[in-house]
């Protein structure tokens, strides 16, 4: 069923029950993300696609549209809050991007120059955080986590269909571990869509390296925005 | 001694019941052991990370073998007002260990836990499913050496072994505690079976009316309409349903629904049976919280009882088509299980993380059926609706908050305890009743309430169009530290996050590092200006209700009481917050470089 909604006071024309985020960039309005993707289940952990929709704040990705929404996007105080969402994550894990491998295919680093974040107003915390080698094929490198589990919900192993990632601890203990077993059974295709899928560097695969040139990385070619704006693979 | 293989068929290796099977083997083996999780993994159909990621998440399961006698000691605001220092003290001078750690001998484990329900008897511990409340530093010293001596807590807790199947075993260890009845709760007078006969002859659908009619709203603090819930979880073509009664009371101060399940049980069964009957659910669960271990084998007894009498089990009331029977889920120590989606996923055997809504549980629920969440007390409520009629019910109260409810009062008062009061009683009311003659503040809903200024609110109705109130209640007098109790609020926030949402695993963090700077005498009027601002980005943008109302203790104390903020405020000199730490921050830089400088001179 198609019903009409506004987004930033444009009318749109929309199937009812779609993704917000998703109704709202075929319109050309982009709202940024980092654990969405579209096609794949919705996992409302980072909250970085926060808008208005009748004057509450929400995030996109967990909103069907519905006939009659009034959402704001490009609203002061919610552009503030995405910003500060995104500043928050660069405070509470450790991210050095010049040194980080994902340096410029990072959707973190890539959002937070979407927002114009220069610095974050928060304390930055330092929290050391264990690595994990246990694989033959991935290095687990949490400092850069941002617990958005995508790994956790979309990497299976092909034969069992059992999970590679999962979580262990509560709150802001909580971590990401990785069967072993079943990472050294990958295929390098699967490694390189995990490797992908992280929207840091947190999944990184061994004995690959800085492969693509700084300065020749997708996002250094064309922002996150442009990229989503025109389709196909972000 | 069980093998795993057998418990696991127990449970027809059914992975959604790994609660359950988690706990046969803790209770066990006293932990989850590393050796058993291959097996586990293999016939439940999971990997040994799954089944790690299920119970890592629980404060009560435990991957590592544990003392002997693993102590839990209640850390509430409540406790720490009634000698909990002492207490804590005692605990590890008796017992030759520090909290958080064991012994040498392995004989004693101590661990802190947030309320375990008991703020009218506190200080008071865990030991296993034995609880002991109102403790000393006296009391302590006996019953370790009691334990030392090779004696278990419940030879100490129940000596003449009275079965714990009963309310006298219950009442070895706590009171109930009932200060003020009402014309609703503790009335025990209910004729269970022609209730049954009335309720189960009348058609659904004018059950659904009178509960909506009777204006009954969720006694857990949301305050939604139970008619209306009841009517979207039966208007669908599913055939199967599920009523769940949330008994997962964890929020700091109440202990209300822990005193209905003691002396009000079957009330509160009834109230599961009626809603069966009503939304067209086969299957009740209770969702106790694993705090609450020792009423389980007492509330096992009143189900066991209605199967009995006819009132549980197949073709209840001579009904060839309703069937309807109960059974009690145990939690395991996880304060936003209390979000029914949370317990909801708990219940499945997973994580106690919130969904994401849409989908409500009443369209997808408990194994994506439509399911019904109510409160403990909302079942009561509907019992005694259904004895006594919506207009009768609806006659008490006020327009939006219809009837009478629970307060769980604790704190600086003569007689904390619970208290029936009719909505729209003011909260001067309430603190003379319960004898709290120099109230300052009060904690209504706990810390993810507000907290008023009885100056101020003294003639607010505790209602939901004014003060809305969860059941929890404490009560704070003039030398009370404020902000040490918001502090406090805030690291259980902290603590309880599940963390799967940025604002409230983050954010929190960053609350609870400003109020302690505040407690420092190192904050100044931009820390407060950026907690302002920051509880409203966690409150707005945070998964559930957790964080949707933990900046609260901060933000509603910055409102009533901006005074006790003010005085320990400094001033900013230059472009530095005053907590920065020049030197400090420099430390790493200066060693290197002194690091540098020595080896320079030494070649």
């Amino acid at each position: 069923m198609m019903i009409q909604l506004k987004i930033d006071g444009k009318n749109i024309n929309a199937r009812k029950g779609e993704p917000l985020v998703d109704v709202a960039l075929k319109n050309d309005i982009y709202i940024p993300t980092l654990c969405y993707t579209t096609g794949q289940a919705c996992l409302g952990t980072c909250r970085v696609c926060s808008v208005k929709v009748d004057g509450v704040v929400t995030a996109a990705c967990t909103v069907p549209v519905a006939h009659g929404m009034d959402v704001e996007v490009n609203e002061p105080e919610v552009t503030d809050m995405r910003k500060a969402l995104v500043e928050s994550l660069f405070a509470e894990g450790t991210h050095n991007c010049p040194s980080c491998e994902k340096s410029g295919r990072c959707d973190l680093q890539a959002v937070g120059y979407e927002v114009g974040m220069m610095v974050s107003r928060f304390e930055y915390r330092f929290t050391p955080r264990r690595r994990d080698y246990a694989s033959d094929k991935i290095l687990l490198e949490r400092d850069r986590c941002i617990f958005c589990q995508r790994c956790v919900d979309f990497v299976r192993d092909e034969e069992t269909g059992q999970k590679i990632f999962s979580i262990s601890g509560r709150g802001a203990n909580s971590r990401i571990e990785i069967n072993a077993e079943f990472a050294n059974k990958m295929t390098a295709e699967q490694v390189t869509r995990a490797v992908n899928l992280c929207p840091v560097g947190t999944i990184v695969e061994k004995g690959v390296g800085f492969n693509d040139p700084i300065g020749k990385r997708k996002f250094e070619i064309k922002s996150v925005r442009e990229r989503a704006l025109e389709g196909g693979p972000k | 001694m069980k093998k795993i293989h057998e418990i696991l068929e127990n449970h027809n290796s059914d992975r959604t019941r790994l609660m359950d099977i988690l706990w046969d083997i803790q209770n066990q083996w006293g932990y989850i052991p590393d050796e058993i999780l291959p097996e586990m993994a293999d016939k439940l159909g999971l990997t040994e990370l799954d089944i790690r990621e299920t119970y890592s998440f629980y404060h009560f399961f435990l991957g590592k073998p544990p003392a002997k006698h693993q102590i839990y000691l209640s850390d509430t605001v409540i406790a720490r007002m009634h000698g909990y220092q002492a207490v804590y003290d005692a605990l590890e001078q008796e017992t030759g260990c520090i909290f958080g750690e064991k012994d040498v001998t392995d004989t004693f484990g101590l661990k802190t836990t947030s309320c375990i329900g008991l703020s009218d008897q506190e200080p008071a511990m865990l030991i296993g499913k034995e609880v002991f409340t109102r403790l000393t530093p006296e009391k302590i010293s006996q019953i370790i050496s009691r334990l030392k001596r090779g004696d278990s807590p419940a030879d100490i807790v129940n000596p003449d072994g009275v079965a714990s199947d009963t309310l006298a075993y219950i009442n070895t260890m706590v009171e109930s505690g009932i200060r003020s009845k009402g014309a609703v709760f503790f009335q025990n007078k209910t004729d269970f079976k022609a209730l049954l006969n009335q309720v189960i002859n009348t058609r659904p659908e004018v059950i659904i009316n009178t509960v909506s009619e009777s204006g009954l709203r969720g006694r857990g603090g949301a305050g939604f309409s139970t008619g209306l819930k009841w009517r979207l979880c039966s208007d669908n073509d599913e055939n199967t349903r599920f009523v769940i009664c949330n008994a997962d009371e964890g929020e700091p101060g109440t202990f209300k629904d822990r005193v209905l399940l003691m002396e009000s049980p079957k009330e509160v069964i009834f109230g599961m049976i009626t809603t069966g009957h009503a939304i067209g659910a086969q299957e009740g669960i209770i969702y106790l919280r694993s705090e609450y271990y020792y009423l389980k084998d007492y509330l096992e007894k009143q189900l066991a009882d209605f199967r009995a009498e006819g009132l549980l089990g197949k073709c209840i009331g001579g009904k060839p088509d309703f069937n309807f029977d109960v059974r009690i889920q145990m939690g395991a120590g996880a304060y936003i299980c209390g979000d029914e989606t949370a317990l909801i996923e708990s219940m499945e055997g997973k994580r106690g993380t919130p969904r994401v809504k849409p989908p409500y549980p009443v369209n997808m629920g408990y194994l994506g059926k439509p399911t019904s969440v109510n409160n403990v007390e909302s079942f009561v409520a509907v019992t005694r609706i259904m004895e006594e009629g919506a207009l009768w019910f609806k006659a008490m109260g006020t327009a939006e908050s219809t009837g009478t409810r629970l307060l769980s009062i604790s704190g600086d008062c003569d007689a904390p305890g619970i208290y029936e009061i009719e909505w729209g009683v003011t909260l001067n009311e309430v603190l003379k009743k319960a004898g709290a003659k120099d109230a300052w503040a009060v904690q209504v809903s706990g810390p993810s309430g507000d907290c008023v200024s009885v100056k101020k609110d003294g003639n607010r109705a505790i209602a939901l169009e004014d003060l809305s109130c969860n059941g929890s209640f404490m009560v704070f007098n003039r030398s009370r530290d404020l902000l040490a109790i918001v502090k406090h609020f805030m690291q259980f926030f902290v603590n309880e996050s599940c963390g799967i949402c940025v604002p409230c695993r983050s954010g929190n963090v960053d609350l609870l590092k400003k109020i302690s700077r505040v407690i420092e005498n190192k904050a100044c009027q931009k820390d407060i200006d950026e907690v302002v601002a920051w509880g409203k980005l966690v409150r707005k943008t945070s998964r559930c209700g957790l964080g949707g109302t933990s900046p609260k203790p901060i933000l509603t104390t910055l409102e009533k009481f901006p005074e006790i903020y003010q005085e320990k405020l400094v001033k900013q000199i230059g472009p530095l917050l005053p907590s920065f730490d020049l030197i400090e921050s420099q430390r790493g830089y200066l060693e290197a470089v002194a690091t540098l400088n020595n080896r320079s001179t030494c070649s």
